[in-house]
């Protein structure tokens, strides 16, 4: 799936966005998903730190990957991933304290994110450093992206504000920003995503049906 | 012991990692299918997370807090957990091989897994003597296994039944999964740590 070695940048981008979205196409970091996503704010700092992540990952391993030996590949990657996250959370700690004392745990656990592996492993071991920066790139905006959708729905109906300003006066649904909630979210959207793509594009809804 | 037998019920019922915690969830997902397979990753789950927060344990006190590298406990947990789980999965393969072949791909993936590198880092974080870590690893390691149960014999049921086909497979685990949550709301406030 990710042999687009000649394909252009923005095809690339697309790519993380649309045709290989990390939550709701590949199903894979299910974890933060549902977990940061009662707050629209708490969905964007993860985003972003995912983000960071992916890129700084693909392209350091891109750098070193003609380097590493092919049998102890696995574990350079995950130390350089540990690496990278152990910088963003240092920064994230400094700058944005108050937040990352609720989302801290999750910001520490982007290093056992199957996506940031996978695409190391997949695409940046494989490819050079451009191309990888945008795979990096893309992935991580697919993921921001699919975490603001998910935290916008959970925190409107569940607290009735966006980014902590109220927006609806009426009597929110709170079983959204509770832990069941966010399953319920993931669930439909995740669905809604499939029909959509079965409806519209022909698809066959393949979102996790492999797992 | 009161305090001792409080933290298991606690983690493993009030703040059950999969359903209040959400973490762990593509093993969850991923081994719920059938009921021989997740009871056999609920075990290697509980030995792993026992011992590897013990191990952590004491590489977090002995080695880390006396030179300050707190800072680096996320890599030094990963490698700690990395050699053990390695380890467990060679002599898994000859004592085992049977159970080997059917959980191989997903003891390759518990060394990276959020669960078992979440242990540690709250055990650090709230600082657990070590029998207190043992116990909330036990304890985690318990209700991570009770989820997996329980979502195994429901999906074993789903199979047969009639699922509107965009939500077939992960979108209508997810909502089960919810429903599950639900119920696990009850046991909030039952042990206040």
């Amino acid at each position: 799936m990710s042999t687009a070695g000649k394909t252009s940048y923005v095809g690339l981008l697309k790519n993380g966005i649309f045709g290989e979205n990390p939550v709701f196409r590949i199903a894979l970091s299910l974890c933060p998903s549902v977990a940061v996503t009662n707050t629209l704010k708490g969905g964007l700092l993860m985003g972003i730190g995912v983000l960071c992540v992916q890129t700084l990952a693909n392209v350091s391993v891109s750098i070193v990957r003609n380097f590493v030996h092919q049998r102890i590949r696995l574990p350079a990657y995950i130390l350089i991933i540990g690496m990278w996250v152990t910088a963003i959370n240092l920064l994230l700690e400094a700058y944005a304290y108050s937040l990352y004392k609720q989302i801290g745990l999750y910001l520490q656990l982007i290093v056992a994110f199957a996506i940031i592996l996978s695409r190391a492993e997949l695409f940046a071991s494989k490819n050079k450093v451009m191309p990888s920066l945008f795979d990096g790139l893309g992935m991580g905006m697919g993921f921001l992206l699919a975490l603001l959708t998910i935290s916008f729905f959970r925190e409107l109906l569940g607290s009735g504000s966006l980014f902590g300003y109220s927006i609806v006066q009426t009597k929110p649904v709170l079983l959204f920003v509770l832990p069941a909630g966010g399953f319920f979210a993931v669930g439909l959207l995740m669905g809604f995503f499939n029909w959509i793509d079965m409806r519209f594009f022909g698809g066959h809804g393949a979102s996790g049906a492999s797992h | 012991m009161g305090k001792l037998l409080e933290l298991v019920i606690a983690a493993s019922l009030v703040n059950n990692f999969v359903f209040t915690r959400y973490l762990g969830l593509c093993i969850f997902f991923g081994v719920s299918k059938k009921m021989d397979t997740a009871i056999g990753m609920s075990v290697t789950f509980i030995s792993v997370m026992v011992i590897s927060s013990s191990m952590s344990w004491v590489a977090y006190h002995f080695v880390m807090e006396p030179y300050h590298l707190e800072f680096l406990k996320i890599l030094v947990f990963i490698v700690v957990i990395a050699g053990f789980v390695q380890a467990a999965d060679t002599m898994m393969r000859k004592v085992a091989p049977g159970l080997y072949y059917k959980l191989g791909i997903y003891l390759a993936l518990i060394t990276t897994n959020c669960i078992i590198l979440a242990v540690p880092l709250i055990n650090a974080d709230s600082g657990y003597s070590f029998m207190e870590s043992i116990v909330f690893g036990l304890g985690s390691g318990l209700g991570f296994a009770l989820a997996l149960i329980i979502m195994a014999s429901i999906r074993e049921k789903l199979e047969v039944a009639d699922v509107p086909k965009p939500f077939r497979g992960l979108p209508i685990a997810f909502v089960l999964t919810g429903l599950i949550a639900l119920a696990f709301i009850g046991f909030s406030g039952l042990i206040t740590l």
